[in-house]
């Protein structure tokens, strides 16, 4: 791979410059910049058809952007396949959490390691299990069985067996109760204390600007403001339109 | 919804014997169904205890023991209701019989009804004519009765009684199979008490039928299943070397002391059980329903041909060893050839763009274009036999082919085993799952299914150069839709995924109407039965793979491993 990060220094480890992405005719991103450094867990928050799902499909591949260019690690990854950017380094959780329903636990696990070597897997799947172990005690279950928040920890543990250096996240907390939502936030800061850099993006925007360093908001394709996650929940504009107040 | 619901369940109370009156119409339906599209008048000529019962009145009495056991279990509760309700549902299906007689002895239906034939009225009343008319009714009343009866006995009479009727149709059904080399051989004095040329003798029906009962009841006894259960596993797994030794003979001998004609149909079954495999991987693992599967059937087939034949279109006159590997390699390069433009297509719509290349293969085969090299439908003759030996030899006849379609077959089981559990078995079953997280999983989508489709494409070339040294020559007409759709229903039957299944479907599915030629023209009325039944009362197949089992039949939670899925199955 080839390509520098011109810029801001080394800790870049993602950076979208004037992305747009298209389905069919319908121009789903209008010109997206946005950065991510190493460390960090920064939220791109919006609602419902913003074009959330779209950025991260873009940025780990599922989608190409015909205009704009996608920095990963140094690299210049617009055009590389899906499959390619899980080996250089990011993971997805997709929105819904898509496990293999009819996989047990551990399959859905080892699924998760496909591009790693099998002494690798087992010592990813160790740590996985470690970080979930509701997990441990389902692991010959098949994964449609599970509730939805072991269900999400499933699909996040899945997507570390590929030991990422850049973790996708989308809409963790979709459609579980507020304990649950309480308990994957607390999951989500301690993977990022252990070093994961995390990209999130969520509706529940309370939720995630409490644990994100930075955020964006981005509202029919454009990113409309973009602070320190801190500045964005203090924010007039944004408590009326995404934290529900009036 | 729930108005509905409760309207239909004021309908049931009040009316209780509507349901029974239903099934009776339904049987009259199907009684009268089966005797006008031929098949009562075709299997008519086909005994099934020589000299009493043929095989079209068995299928009549079917229906009737059918609408019997279905009205039986929706007549009001008591046994004698449930008896009066068979007996019931079995006149009303009996009377549209005699009705049918009526009108057809009356009026001369044959001119829209090719089959309402005064044969057919004397079969319904035993011979009697117009005169008999009520027979059928009559008939069905005690047939259906009778079966109400026996479906609410306890099951420790009611499984030994239906074990042995059971017994004795497949037995009458194979009689004359089984009989002729029996003759040969010492077993001839009981071939002849046993067996008449055409079906059992009354004696060897009655021999059967008890016996049938005795062994059921005496496993029932000795609790076999239930022991072999609760056997510590190293005793169990010493009990399974015996049986696997005994399942070999049975595979490798038995068919040696049958005729040629048996073992030509169970060459084509080894045939089937092998491209059934091979479609197992790109269908069952990966996911792919590939309907194109004829079309490299004929690459292989015609390959071979090519390679083998000293005849007019023949090029090489190579070995058919030689030319088998080809036939394998080059259906694989159509494979990769056909494959990479459509591999982006996904679910259904792969489904007819292979459909589409296979009717374009077949539309090939038997065009002007290559009639100079192909033949067109005269064909390519005189395709050597892969082993060259003499008449007499016990590997002269089909039972070459049988044991070479074994062996592929052996192999490509073992393949499709091995890679199962391999990396590339992994990421087909990702693709299989969801298609979209496999890829956000690091699976390449374009390498992973062009390699299952690639795989699948060898195995059906590798049957096609089989089948044309099976049958000796490959002309365009053995290239049809029919060899796709077979190969599809046997893994649909059989249980996707599954490598049993795919056994058990061939057998049932190529073996059972190739054996009884009665059958075999109404093959896909067959066919469109089995699939509709699997369909609605076992969509998992016949001997689902473990993925399958779970989905289906675990609703959630985990279940105890190995209960039973079906506990009336026993016996
Ligand atoms: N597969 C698709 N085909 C066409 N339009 C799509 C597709 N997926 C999303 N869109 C459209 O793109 C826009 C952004 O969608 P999405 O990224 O899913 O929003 P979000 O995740 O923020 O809810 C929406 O207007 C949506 O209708
Ligand atoms: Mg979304």
């Amino acid at each position: 791979m080839t390509g520098d990060a011109n810029g801001t220094g080394g800790d870049v480890i993602l950076r979208l410059e004037d992305v747009n992405t298209y389905y069919g005719r319908i121009h789903a991103l209008q010109g997206i910049d946005l950065e991510v450094q190493r460390g960090e867990i920064v939220t791109l928050i919006g609602a419902n058809g913003a074009g959330k799902t779209t950025a991260l499909k873009t940025v780990s591949g599922l989608l190409h952007p015909p205009m704009g260019k996608i920095i990963f690690d140094g690299a210049d990854v617009t055009h590389v396949a899906a499959h390619e950017l899980v080996r250089a380094g990011i993971g997805h959780v997709p929105e819904g959490r898509r496990i293999f329903a009819r996989l047990t636990v551990l399959e859905n696990l080892h699924m998760g390691g496909f591009t790693r070597s099998v002494a690798e897997r087992s010592e990813d799947l160790e740590r996985a299990l470690t970080l979930f172990p509701r997990l441990r005690e389902r692991l010959s279950q098949k994964g449609g069985s599970l509730s939805g928040g072991e269900q999400q920890m499933l699909a996040i543990g899945r997507a570390l067996m590929s030991r990422p250096r850049l973790l996708l996240l989308d809409e963790p907390s979709l459609g579980l109760s507020p304990i649950l939502v309480q308990q994957i936030f607390e999951l989500i800061k301690e993977i990022n204390s252990q070093g994961m850099t995390i990209l999130l993006v969520e509706q529940n925007a309370l939720q995630a600007l409490n644990v994100a360093h930075r955020g964006y908001v981005l509202q029919t394709g454009k990113i409309i403001l973009s602070d320190t996650a801190s500045g964005l929940a203090a924010n007039a504009d944004v408590r009326r339109a995404y934290l529900g107040e009036i | 919804m729930t108005d509905a619901r409760s309207a239909v369940m004021v309908a049931t109370t009040r009316h209780p014997w509507g349901g029974v009156v239903r099934v009776g119409l339904l049987g009259g339906v199907v009684a009268v169904y089966l005797c006008l599209v031929g098949i009562v008048p075709t299997f008519a000529e086909r005994p099934l205890i020589s000299g009493a019962i043929s095989l079209g009145h068995t299928a009549l009495a079917m229906a009737a023991v059918f609408s019997g056991y279905l009205a039986a279990r929706r007549a009001p509760a008591g046994n004698v209701q449930a008896v009066a309700a068979g007996a019931l549902a079995g006149a009303i299906a009996g009377s549209a019989l005699a009705l049918l007689v009526v009108v057809g002895e009356v009026v001369d239906v044959r001119a829209v009804m090719l089959q309402a034939s005064p044969a057919l009225y004397d079969l319904l009343t035993l011979g009697m004519g117009l005169a008999g008319f009520w027979i059928p009714a009559v008939a069905g009343a005690v047939l259906a009765g009778a079966a109400a009866a026996v479906s609410i006995l306890p099951s420790s009479y009611r499984l030994p009684l239906s074990w042995g009727l059971v017994a004795v149709v497949v037995l009458g059904l194979f009689a004359g199979l089984l009989r002729t080399p029996m003759l040969t051989g010492a077993l001839s004095g009981v071939a002849r008490f046993l067996f008449a040329s055409d079906g059992l003798t009354p004696v060897g029906a009655v021999i059967t039928f008890v016996v049938a009962i005795g062994t059921n009841v005496l496993q029932r006894r000795v609790l076999v299943r239930q022991r072999i259960a609760e056997m510590p596993a190293t005793r169990r797994r010493a009990l399974l070397a015996p049986a696997i030794v005994a399942g070999l003979l049975i595979v490798l001998v038995l068919p040696l002391s049958l005729g040629g004609f048996f073992a030509q149909v169970i060459a084509l079954v080894a045939l089937y059980v092998l491209m059934g495999f091979g479609l197992n991987i790109t269908l069952g693992l990966a996911g792919l329903l590939d309907l194109g599967f004829v079309a490299f059937f004929a690459v292989g087939a015609y390959t071979v041909g090519l390679l083998t034949s000293p005849g007019e279109f023949g090029i090489a006159q190579w070995p058919f060893w030689a030319a088998i590997p080809f036939a394998a390699l080059i259906a694989m390069a159509f494979g990769a050839f056909l494959g990479l433009p459509i591999l982006g297509i996904r679910g259904d719509y792969l489904a007819i763009a292979t459909l589409g290349f296979g009717e374009i293969i077949r539309i090939l085969a038997g065009s002007d274009l290559l009639k100079q090299w192909l033949g067109g439908p005269r064909g390519i003759l005189n395709i050597p036999k892969p082993i060259d030996v003499p008449p007499d030899h016990f590997l002269a006849g089909p039972h070459q082919i049988y044991y070479i379609a074994l062996a592929c077959a052996a192999l490509v089981a073992f393949v499709a085993w091995r890679l199962r559990d391999s990396r590339l078995g992994r990421a087909w079953i990702a693709i299989r799952e969801d298609e979209d997280v496999a890829q956000a999983l690091g699976i390449d989508l374009v390498q992973t299914k062009l390699l299952a489709y690639m795989l699948g494409a060898a195995f059906a070339g590798l049957g096609g150069g089989i089948f044309s040294a099976l049958v000796g020559s490959i002309v365009s007409s053995s290239i049809q839709l029919f060899v796709s759709i077979n190969v599809v229903a046997i893994i649909i039957v059989g249980g996707m995924g599954s490598i049993p299944g795919v056994v058990v479907g061939a057998a049932f599915l190529i073996g059972v109407p190739e054996l009884f030629r009665e059958l075999s023209s109404y093959r896909f009325l067959f066919y469109g039965i089995a699939l509709i039944a699997m369909m609605r009362y076992r969509p998992e197949g016949l001997l689902p793979s473990r993925i399958v089992r779970r989905e289906l039949h675990v609703p959630d939670e985990v279940a105890a491993p190995g209960a039973p899925v079906n506990g009336s199955a026993a016996g």
